[in-house]
């Protein structure tokens, strides 16, 4: 079916992947005290997660088929 | 404190320049060049999800609990991402329907429901309200802050009527067909900027004008005992985990059933193919608008007391600093965020109450005589506008009676729970064919009362409107009822609570009900025409499923009254030319039925033009089992397609495949006729010499005993020459036929080189060859048929002796252990072999055209040393400079190696 082509597939898979990392157990790991280059761990965590997820989504959507 | 008149001043010029910049591109696009048919400008669009909840809101959430805010903008990336599969279905789906709102997209699925049509509008209005009041709220507090408080105004009050007004001139100027309405989303697009642009600045200015950057930031928190808390933050100020992914599936939902955000991702958007844009874009404009509220939030921690405005951060830190242009700026931000929020949602809304509420009630009520009215343009106007105004004012009624009680978040929240009972229906509707009206209509009915009890009355009770003893002991004292903990589960937050519950209602009651009773005609009609597709061509999809029929001329008039005489004139005149039809001769079948129902649901919504185009056609209903047939026919025919497909991709392939096998039949007929040309001529010339040389000694008896022992040297020579060739046919004929025997046993190669040294020594000796034996003490046998190999080096050693240059002539010969294999060299001081030769002496009769002193033999014996060679798992091959000789080589496996080959 057209609506779940390997494009479609790709990004189910990065939702999931979302999912993963900005939920329980993994934001556990990263809720803890200190810094990295003067930043919190977890917010430097956010910042760098979500980035990556982006790049990823460009990645897979303006990819050839 | 800035002048209030400078605020107004500013404000009114801003609202003047989107005005500008949305009648720019109203113009633009009736000259047919729109300037919204961008990806960026869509992406950009879609940011009219941050609205004056994100502005102010976002920074005082994080000042309350850290990363409290980020759900609501992580949750929609992760929708996104599920857009390509979610979103393109739905854009198909309402381009090929011509929806015109969410309600209207809802109602259309399950068979053109007037009555879920309305369902889904009122609790659109009523979700949407609490919203609406958050942007009041924020706009009038804003302005407080930035310009102290008007004695004896409700600012709140004016910002509402000034918002009304503004969207009134700005979004139902005139009635557009299609429901596009570009200027508006060139406006938003605008605002976007002017927000992000206005947040990242106070951001970088609080960030490095104020501290030092985020490290000095952070490091003060650090230092400060009572804000620790805010760096590791989940688990206890930021909610439980479980509280944190309710709000990233709340808000995966609201990005979606927002009116405003189904307004512009879906009735707006003019291409498909710019969502492949916005899907990576929009997440990125999320993140940049939410890098610096961390920073803002611990700077306006750490800079006020303790109990300051924490929602007001962003405007009282530039304000306390004296930086009363960047509060002006930020205060525009603020005012660009909710206005583009107010305009769109708003408009969203009132094509809904309009579409799906009124016109179909106004409609049914013969007392009016709607139907006889010429022209209901004006009309369909009129109820726009008084709903944008009533919209608002009920926004501010909502700020007056419970707006007070909340922070921002918290109002918005409860919004976005609203909307989020929109899900069941709508994303069932696109996947599942067995979703019914009547299922829909219990789940959107139970997922909205559980709602209203635990979310809104709730709201009400806090604010002083109901007895707070309802929220604290249950209504009339029964606990099991409490608001806040139902049936006694307590230790939730609120929304957690609330989405719990009304999900469970939502979905239970749209499944149950969807397999108890079974659907009409119409809505199975529609299910199959939504949740199929991509499966049916467009234009068929509707047609074949009407049947009745009107006068062509009823039908255009029914048009004209709601879009008006030269936009309905339009519309025929297009179906006409797209038919091949003259416009005059047009007739009202089936097909043009459907057709003017399509076109009037671009205005008044489906379920409202169904009505309307039923009092005109006199339609043949169909029954639910002729729908059935008929869209079983439809599938079969689709199988049937499928699997012819797949038969003529097959025939394909074996075609090719047979082409191929054909092509090398051709090659394999031409390589035997060269063969046979090939060896004829190499028998004729023996034969020749010795039919020549025969003639001469017949004719000549009386030759002299000399010439004639000369003579039959020759012959005998060239009879020599004959069965050597005739010897190699018949060996190769045989190798090729696989007829030949092969003995296989384990070879010592160096007794076999020394024999055949040996055999050849007298050859060498004649022509003054010196000849060179290098090989190990010991080396493993290899698996081969001793004579065959011997043949080989026989061949090859006759090779070198031949070309080397008689006299000072030196061949070598090799032995060595190489990996698997054993290789044996033979190399010779002769003219070398010319490059352009080294492949195809190996071939049958091919003799070394470039290297003319090479050229005698019968071009057979180095092809039968490499089909001797690779018969055994060898490699045989010449490296050579020309001039300088040449180097002959084959390796053979060794015998374990070949056994263990053997074994796998």
């Amino acid at each position: 079916m057209e609506e779940f082509d390997v494009r479609g597939q790709r990004l189910a898979a990065l939702c999931l992947l979302g999912f993963l990392l900005f939920s329980y157990p993994l934001l556990a790991v990263f809720n803890v005290r200190g810094t990295v280059f003067g930043i919190p761990v977890l917010y430097a965590y956010f910042l760098i997660a979500w980035a990556a997820l982006i790049a990823l989504m460009a990645l897979v959507v303006e990819g050839r088929d | 404190m800035l002048e209030g008149w400078i605020v107004v001043l500013a404000s009114f010029a801003y609202l003047g320049l989107l005005f500008a910049i949305a009648s720019y591109a109203d113009r633009r696009a009736d000259a047919g060049r729109s300037v919204i048919a961008s990806p960026y400008i869509y992406s950009l669009s879609l940011g009219v999800y941050a609205t004056a909840w994100t502005f102010y809101g976002s920074v005082g959430r994080a000042a309350e609990n850290g990363v409290g805010f980020l759900p609501i903008y992580i949750g929609p990336t992760l929708m996104i991402a599920l857009w390509w599969i979610v979103m393109r279905k739905i854009l198909r789906i309402s381009k090929q329907n011509r929806i015109t709102s969410l309600a209207d997209f809802i109602a259309s699925r399950y068979g053109k429901s007037a009555a879920l049509g309305g369902v889904v509008t009122v609790i659109a209005v009523i979700g949407i309200v609490p919203y609406i009041s958050l942007q009041l709220k924020a706009v009038s507090a804003s302005f407080t802050t930035i310009a102290g408080p008007v004695p004896g105004a409700d600012t709140a009050l004016w910002v509402a009527l000034i918002l009304a007004a503004f969207t009134i001139l700005f979004g139902t100027r005139h009635l557009d067909a299609s429901e596009h309405h570009e200027g508006m989303v060139a406006a938003i697009a605008f605002e976007s900027l002017v927000k992000l642009v206005a947040f990242l600045a106070v951001g970088a200015w609080v960030t490095w004008g104020l501290y030092h950057g985020f490290g000095d930031i952070f490091a003060r928190v650090d230092a400060t005992p009572d804000l620790h808390a805010m760096l590791a933050p989940l688990g206890s100020v930021a909610g439980d985990y479980s509280s944190w992914i309710w709000l990233t599936i709340l808000s995966m939902l609201a990005i979606m059933f927002l009116p405003r955000q189904f307004q512009v991702s879906v009735i707006e958007n003019k291409e498909e193919k710019h969502l492949r844009k916005a899907i990576w874009l929009f997440p990125l404009y999320m993140l940049a608008i939410n890098v610096f509220v961390l920073p803002i939030a611990f700077g306006g921690l750490l800079h006020f007391p303790r109990g300051a405005d924490t929602d007001a951060f962003v405007l009282t830190l530039p304000m306390a600093e004296k930086r009363e242009l960047l509060a002006l700026m930020v205060f525009i931000g603020g005012l660009s965020a909710a206005t583009g929020m107010v305009i769109v949602e708003t408009i969203a809304l009132s094509t809904m109450v309009c579409n799906d509420l009124v016109m179909p009630v106004l409609l049914r009520l013969r007392a009016l005589r709607l139907n006889e009215r010429r022209d209901l343009t004006g009309l369909l106007l009129g109820i726009r506008r008084g709903a944008i105004l009533l919209i608002l004012l009920l926004g501010y009624l909502y700020f007056r009676l419970a707006g007070e009680a909340y922070a921002l978040v918290s109002i918005g929240l409860i919004s976005f729970a609203a909307v989020a009972q929109f899900a069941p229906a709508a994303l069932g509707g696109i996947f599942w064919k067995g979703g019914t009206r009547r299922g829909a209509l219990v789940g959107l009915g139970g997922g909205f009362a559980v709602w209203f009890y635990t979310l809104l009355l709730p709201a009400f009770a806090r604010s002083g409107w109901l007895p707070i003893g309802f929220l604290e002991n249950g209504p009339f004292g029964i606990e099991l009822l409490k608001p806040l903990a139902l049936f006694g589960v307590a230790g939730l937050d609120q929304i957690t609570h609330a989405m719990i519950w009304s999900m469970l209602a939502n979905v239970g009651g749209y499944a149950a009900v969807s397999l108890l009773w079974a659907p009409s005609a119409e809505e199975h009609r529609q299910a199959s025409l939504f949740v199929d597709v991509f499966k049916r061509p467009a234009e068929a999809a509707g047609a074949r499923f009407w049947r009745g029929s009107a006068p062509a001329a009823e039908l255009y008039h029914l048009l004209a009254r709601f879009v008006g005489a030269p936009a309905a004139e339009e519309a025929f005149a297009a179906y006409a030319q797209a038919r091949g039809v003259e416009r005059a001769k047009l007739q009202g079948d089936a097909a043009l039925v459907h057709h003017t129902e399509k076109q009037l649901a671009g205005v008044i919504g489906a379920a409202s033009a169904h009505i309307m185009v039923a009092a005109v056609v006199k339609e043949e209903a169909l029954s639910l089992e002729e729908v059935r047939t008929m869209l079983d026919e439809a599938s079969q025919i689709i199988v049937y397609s499928h699997r012819l497909e797949q038969k003529s991709q097959e025939l394909e392939r074996a075609t090719q495949e047979l082409r191929a096998a054909n092509e090398r039949l051709t090659e394999l007929d031409r390589l035997k006729d060269e063969f046979v040309a090939m060896v004829s001529h190499e028998l004729r010339t023996p034969l020749t010499s010795i039919r020549a040389f025969s003639q001469i000694l017949y004719d000549n008896p009386d030759m002299a005993g000399e010439q004639r022992a000369q003579f039959l040297a020759i012959i005998t020579k060239e009879t020599h020459r004959l069965t050597r060739l005739i010897n190699q046919v018949l060996d190769l004929a045989r190798i090729e036929a696989g007829r030949a025997e092969w003995r296989v046993a384990g070879v010592d190669m160096r007794a076999l080189l020394a024999d055949a040294l040996a055999r050849m020594g007298q050859v060498f000796q004649e022509r003054g060859i010196a000849v060179r034996l290098e090989a190990p003490e010991r080396v493993p046998a290899v698996q081969a048929d001793v004579d065959r190999i011997f043949q080989v080096v026989l061949n090859l050693l006759s090779n070198a002796a031949k070309f080397c240059a008689p006299g000072r002539g030196q061949v070598e010969i090799a032995l060595a252990e190489e990996g698997r294999f054993l290789r044996v060299d033979v190399r010779d001081n002769g003219p070398g072999v010319d490059a352009r030769d080294r492949e195809i002496i190996f071939d049958k009769f091919r003799q070394a055209a470039h290297s003319p002193a090479l050229s005698q033999g019968s071009g057979l014996g180095l092809h039968i040393c490499r089909r001797i060679v690779e018969h055994f798992g060898g490699r045989i091959w010449v490296t050579s400079r020309a001039g300088e000789g040449s180097c002959f080589s084959f390796t053979l496996p060794r015998a374990g190696a070949a056994l263990s080959r053997q074994a796998a």
